[in-house]
């Protein structure tokens, strides 16, 4: 069941009142930016060496981490000859005072699912040749999205952490013994990436006031009551879309939205481009 | 579902169920069709069937749970274990989670909450047997069960689907059409104020592609809500039996 939030963020009517005359004005709350800009992005990769692919993105001061661990498994029934791939979202308790120890809330089954969806439906990650043998051994592959900083715009920074973690994945040595069993050793990366077929970004545009705002900070976050989660591959195609929060939207700024998040999508590609060319400064170690 | 051979589009145009792309499935709606709730709806869309049931306003399970300036929605969309073609747990799954999210966030910006401050309302929407487009089903059903409730509202809302198959946008799409298609797009809105309170995207599109596909829902909105109106208006005026 979905409750409407009664636990929320207090913000001064006069704060609310800033940040909405800000904006009126083409400024932000959070220093030198414009509605179109996203706050500093930077994507490093490779952070953790015992994962198959690990990434952390920092999106002004918001944190994710994204690990990829991939294992043997057997495919769903309706998909053969397709390797599997789940991604999974932790609010840590660690990274807000709004986020409780235990099971994955709304919130994050919401988020998990967005990031799932725009991967999947464009075929980021080429299934088909992620088999070992067709309809009884396929790789399966686990996203889990790790909030360690809680500033606003999860969806952005955890779709990139995942992409970046995904890129950065190389498959664990593997070999099938005479049982017809495979075994995984995962202490032993080999130098095979996973096969991506695209790369995805989400850009979130929050409506605030009577304004719009790409990657709203946490702040911008709490006087907004809806935002537009736009997923983007690198031609521009549309790739999943979520609207989220209590508010609605009218027909205009749902366009204008997309306008603005194909203006701000090359940003967070850049990042990403960055992470992983060699010597750059977020490369892998 | 995967159903082999089936061709989405056939040669003369028209879509697997003889439909054209623009034209929607028939629809029923029915509203007080419990007795204990204090308003409920059933609608259908072709073979999907959902009923909605809302209680409140009331007094919150816990007292904590409230809000001094309005009353708080409490949304839950879940599934029959009966209403698919491989039997659905009880559970809520994470889709189900997500979905009753989702459609709380299509209803919340219509209902006149802050007329009931300290209290709860409480919307269950069961799909009895999905075909496609359960979710956008939900918040018609869930519109007309609240009107049904005596709840204000700023307006109704309605829902629809838009797929996209063989390349061809396709309005109100069933369970084969959005198993095989490349893009299934849920929107729900209140057409009398123009707004839209639920937009989801599931598969690719172009730019020029999600402008039609919103314009087709669109359209289709503003028809399905006027249906709810006549159900509302019969129900209440004309010969209906009061509840």
């Amino acid at each position: 069941m979905s409750v409407t939030p009664f636990r929320l963020p207090v913000v001064a009517s006069l704060r609310k009142e800033a940040i909405e005359e800000l904006l009126a004005r083409g400024l932000r709350i959070d220093g030198v930016r414009d509605p179109f800009t996203p706050r500093n992005v930077r994507v490093e990769l490779g952070v953790v060496e015992k994962a198959e692919g690990s990434a952390l993105v920092k999106l002004g001061n918001t944190q994710v981490m994204a690990g990829v661990k991939m294992d043997v498994g057997a495919p769903f029934r309706d998909t053969p000859d397709q390797g599997v791939l789940t991604v999974h979202a932790e609010f840590v308790p660690l990274a807000s005072p709004l986020f409780e120890p235990g099971p994955p809330d709304e919130n994050a089954i919401e988020l998990a699912r967005v990031v799932d969806r725009s991967l999947r439906e464009v075929g980021a990650v080429d299934l088909g040749q992620l088999v070992i043998r067709p309809g009884d051994k396929v790789w399966v592959v686990w996203i889990d999205l790790y909030i360690l900083d809680h500033d606003g715009n999860l969806f952005d920074a955890s779709m990139l952490a995942a992409m970046a973690a995904l890129l950065d994945a190389r498959m664990p040595y593997y070999e099938e013994i005479e049982t017809g069993d495979v075994i995984v050793d995962h202490g032993v990366k080999t130098e095979e990436k996973l096969p991506i077929r695209h790369r995805v970004v989400t850009v979130t545009v929050a409506k605030i006031g009577r304004n719009l705002a790409v990657d709203p900070n946490f702040e911008e976050e709490s006087v907004s009551d809806v935002r537009l989660v736009y997923a983007l591959d690198e031609s521009g195609r549309i790739v999943g879309i979520q609207k989220s929060g209590e508010g609605a939207l009218k027909r205009e700024e749902v366009l204008r939205a997309l306008e603005m998040a194909k203006r701000a999508a090359p940003v967070y590609f850049k990042a990403l481009e960055e992470a992983l060319t060699p010597a750059g400064p977020g490369a892998s170690g | 579902m995967k159903v082999e051979g089936v061709k989405l589009i056939r040669e003369d145009g028209l879509r697997h169920d003889g439909r054209r792309p623009e034209d929607l499935r028939p629809i029923r709606m029915e509203v007080g069709v419990l007795s204990n709730a204090d308003g409920s709806a059933l609608v259908e869309f072709g073979r999907t069937r959902v009923l909605a049931a809302v209680y409140g306003p009331r007094e919150p399970p816990q007292k904590f749970m409230l809000l001094p300036d309005r009353a708080i929605l409490r949304v839950r969309y879940h599934m029959a274990p009966f209403s698919t073609s491989d039997r659905k747990s009880p559970a809520p799954s994470r889709r189900e989670i997500e979905l009753s999210k989702v459609i709380r966030e299509a209803l919340e910006p219509i209902v006149l909450t802050k007329q009931f401050p300290r209290t709860a309302i409480d919307v269950f929407i069961e799909v009895l047997q999905a075909d496609g487009g359960t979710r956008t089903t939900g918040v018609t059903a869930a519109s007309l069960a609240l009107a049904d409730a005596g709840i204000p509202m700023k307006a109704l809302v309605g829902g629809v689907a838009v797929g996209k198959v063989e390349g061809v946008l396709v309005l109100d799409i069933d369970e084969v059409e959005d198993s095989m298609g490349e893009a299934d797009m849920p929107v729900a809105g209140a057409p009398d104020l123009g707004l839209i309170t639920l937009l989801q995207l599931n598969g690719v599109m172009t730019e020029e592609e999600f402008q039609k596909a919103l314009d087709m829902a669109w359209d289709a909105i503003r028809r399905i809500v006027d249906m709810e109106k006549e159900v509302l208006r019969w129900k209440y005026n004309v010969g209906g039996d009061s509840k």
